[in-house]
């Protein structure tokens, strides 16, 4: 295990609510960590715990089996990306990438060389001699990550490293950041609130809300089985629909979807249902059969449609159809419809998220 | 078609520069022209014999080299002054934030003599310098030490808001890559306040220049020795020689336009450098 956080606590505030309260994980060697969770959940707080930026309250940091939790931040060998690049505007790229190096007083030759390679590395080659001033966010965004690549940390912690970025560089650089992980092979922690580039990118994604971790897991385990409410809602742009137990069974409305074995008759539930596993149907013509909604509102959005679909009860599901499927139903604002709910993730009692 | 495309995006650029030249025009050149014109009044052989006078080059040579050491001293110390405003909360702070202002508002003769008081003989600071050897009223380090008063808030105020938009990111990433404090201070910090520190020295180096009110009492106006070139101007002004006055007062504006102008194409090209250049962004 390459990091290991244990029993972390942070209080800006004596007496304070803590921003990192009594935090444990690991992130595995070699492998990309994500640090997910919405804004104040104490994920940049805890990246800066690691870098050595702040200092704990109590708990420990150990990289590489090394226990650094005291040790000054010049001495941890870890390379950050900031959110802002942090570049220093009043060097060329090539003299902010040998920044690191200079201050570990290695030979020039060697300086230069290593230069080089971070360029070439982060194709920025042709670009050596410009300020930072004069390169687009996605360039600058290399820069960065070639200066604090050429320390050759033990350990790459990238603050919300594509926040500031436009959506379609956001992606480009996604794939970007996982070919050069893959050359690297440097153990790297990342914070995000954007549980897609979470679930696309990292092998360990460590769920943080209110400075505790909700879980720990792989993409897959996070996504297929969340262990509380809150991961459920958060991951996958989830709908949440109370309802109660009926012969074993979860009945949201006029859903009826699995409960867990554990469920008492007459429980309170809460299912968490994903978007796409929703299917909606056209009741058939003159018929009057009972539906399960109406269609409140239909936005196109590339690919799929999004239907806002308003229950019995009042509440509203959003429901993602792809875009032939949709061509095919027919359905517009104001239509009855059927639905049915493929998958629902239950969570007995009534909480409030 | 033709005039369309010509057109600018910001309006009202004709307008405002338009403007601008009419205030300078009417606010400084108007008057200063009519400095140079009066100098005119000389005969090439009477402006050489007014300006190459032994007093009045030792005037010169007091004059600007005073306000060089006031305008270091500023820039070394209202740097210091800046930093710790930024940087640091304290109680005090806004006392201290308004002390800076304070050359600006007080009437420069009563900061002459209120420094004169303190450094003459039986002042306070005067009477312990004296005892150790050092005489600072009526000497050239008076006259430094009234310029460094008068120019201090220039740097300050300059350096300033400079350092208040430097990101702790930066400093954050410097350190993660093994920067001490101090190669902080000397490889990110200081590069990027140059620019705004030289600007503040500039200014702080003009206004001392100029100075007169703060100096006349702390100098003793002795010629050769305390005597600087603006109350050389006055004397002659007292004197009805105003094409003398004039004379003297034309070569300092040529000398300080000229560094004026030197220390501002410095700093364009210490700015440009990492300028951020439109549509690039």
């Amino acid at each position: 295990m390459s990091v290991v956080v244990e029993q972390l606590t942070k209080r800006f505030t004596s007496g304070g609510t803590p921003a990192v309260s009594d935090v444990s994980f690991h992130a595995p060697s070699a492998a990309i960590t994500t640090l997910l969770g919405p804004s104040g959940a104490g994920k940049s707080t805890l990246l800066r715990l690691i870098a050595g930026l702040e200092l704990p309250d109590s708990g420990s940091v150990r990289i590489e089996g090394v226990e650094c939790t005291h040790l000054p931040v010049q001495k941890r060998g870890i390379g950050v990306v900031f959110q802002s690049y942090a570049l220093f505007k009043h060097m060329t790229v090539r003299q902010n990438i040998a920044f690191g190096l200079e201050t570990r007083k290695l030979p020039r030759g060697e300086i230069e060389a290593r230069v080089d390679e971070m360029l070439k590395l982060v194709q920025l080659e042709e670009l050596g001699k410009r300020y930072p001033g004069q390169l687009s966010g996605g360039q600058r965004q290399r820069v960065a990550f070639a200066r604090a690549l050429a320390i050759q940390p033990k350990l790459l912690l990238l603050d919300e490293p594509f926040g500031a970025l436009d959506s379609r560089v956001r992606v480009e650089l996604r794939e970007w950041l996982q070919s050069l992980h893959e050359q690297t092979g440097v153990t790297t922690l990342l914070v995000t609130h954007d549980q897609e580039e979470a679930l696309e990118i990292s092998q360990h994604v460590v769920v943080l809300s209110d400075g505790r971790v909700a879980q720990a897991g792989p993409p897959e385990e996070i996504y297929d089985r969340p262990a509380t409410p809150f991961v459920a809602s958060f991951v996958g742009g989830t709908s949440v629909l109370r309802g109660r137990v009926r012969s074993g069974r979860a009945e949201v409305g006029t859903l009826v979807v699995e409960a867990p074995q554990s469920a008492r008759e007459g429980e309170a539930v809460q299912a968490f249902v994903r978007p796409h596993d929703i299917k909606i149907a056209k009741p058939a013509n003159g018929s009057n059969e009972l539906t399960t909604g109406r269609v409140e509102r239909l936005k196109s959005v590339g690919g799929y449609v999004k239907v806002l679909l308003k229950l019995p009860s009042g509440e509203t599901v959003t429901v993602e159809v792809p875009r032939a499927e949709f061509d095919d139903l027919g359905v517009v604002e104001g239509d009855h419809v059927h639905a049915d709910v493929r998958m629902a993730k239950v969570f007995l009692g009534d909480f409030a998220i | 078609m033709h005039s369309s495309a010509r057109r600018r995006v910001l309006p009202g650029f004709g307008l405002t520069l338009g403007l601008s030249w009419l205030y300078l025009g009417l606010i400084v050149l108007l008057p200063l022209s009519g400095l140079f014109l009066k100098t005119f009044s000389l005969s090439w052989a009477q402006f050489w014999d007014t300006v190459a006078a032994p007093r009045v080059l030792a005037a010169y040579r007091l004059s600007f080299g005073a306000a060089l050491a006031a305008a270091l001293l500023n820039a070394v110390f209202g740097l210091l002054v800046a930093w710790v405003l930024v940087r640091y909360r304290f109680p005090g702070k806004a006392l201290v934030d308004a002390l800076v202002d304070l050359p600006f508002a007080l009437p420069t003769a009563v900061a002459g003599l209120t420094l004169t008081t303190l450094y003459s003989r039986n002042g306070w600071y005067g009477q312990h310098l004296e005892a150790l050897g050092f005489q600072v009223a009526f000497t050239p380090v008076g006259i430094v030490i009234a310029l460094t008063f008068i120019g201090l808030p220039f740097v300050v105020r300059t350096v300033q808001p400079v350092l208040e938009d430097i990101d702790a990111d930066v400093e954050e990433a410097a350190a993660t890559l093994g920067a001490t404090p101090w190669q902080v201070f000397t490889r990110v910090l200081f590069p990027s306040v140059m620019p705004a520190l030289l600007s503040g020295f500039t200014l702080a180096f003009a206004r001392a220049i100029g100075e007169y009110g703060s100096v006349v009492f702390i100098s003793g106006n002795m010629p050769m020795k305390t005597e600087i070139a603006p109350l050389l101007i006055i004397t002659r002004l007292e004197q009805y020689d105003y094409a003398g006055a004039t004379a003297i007062a034309g070569v300092m504006l040529a000398v300080s336009f000229a560094m004026l102008l030197a220390v501002n194409l410095l700093q364009r090209w210490t700015h440009r450098r990492f300028e951020t250049r439109p549509g690039t962004g």
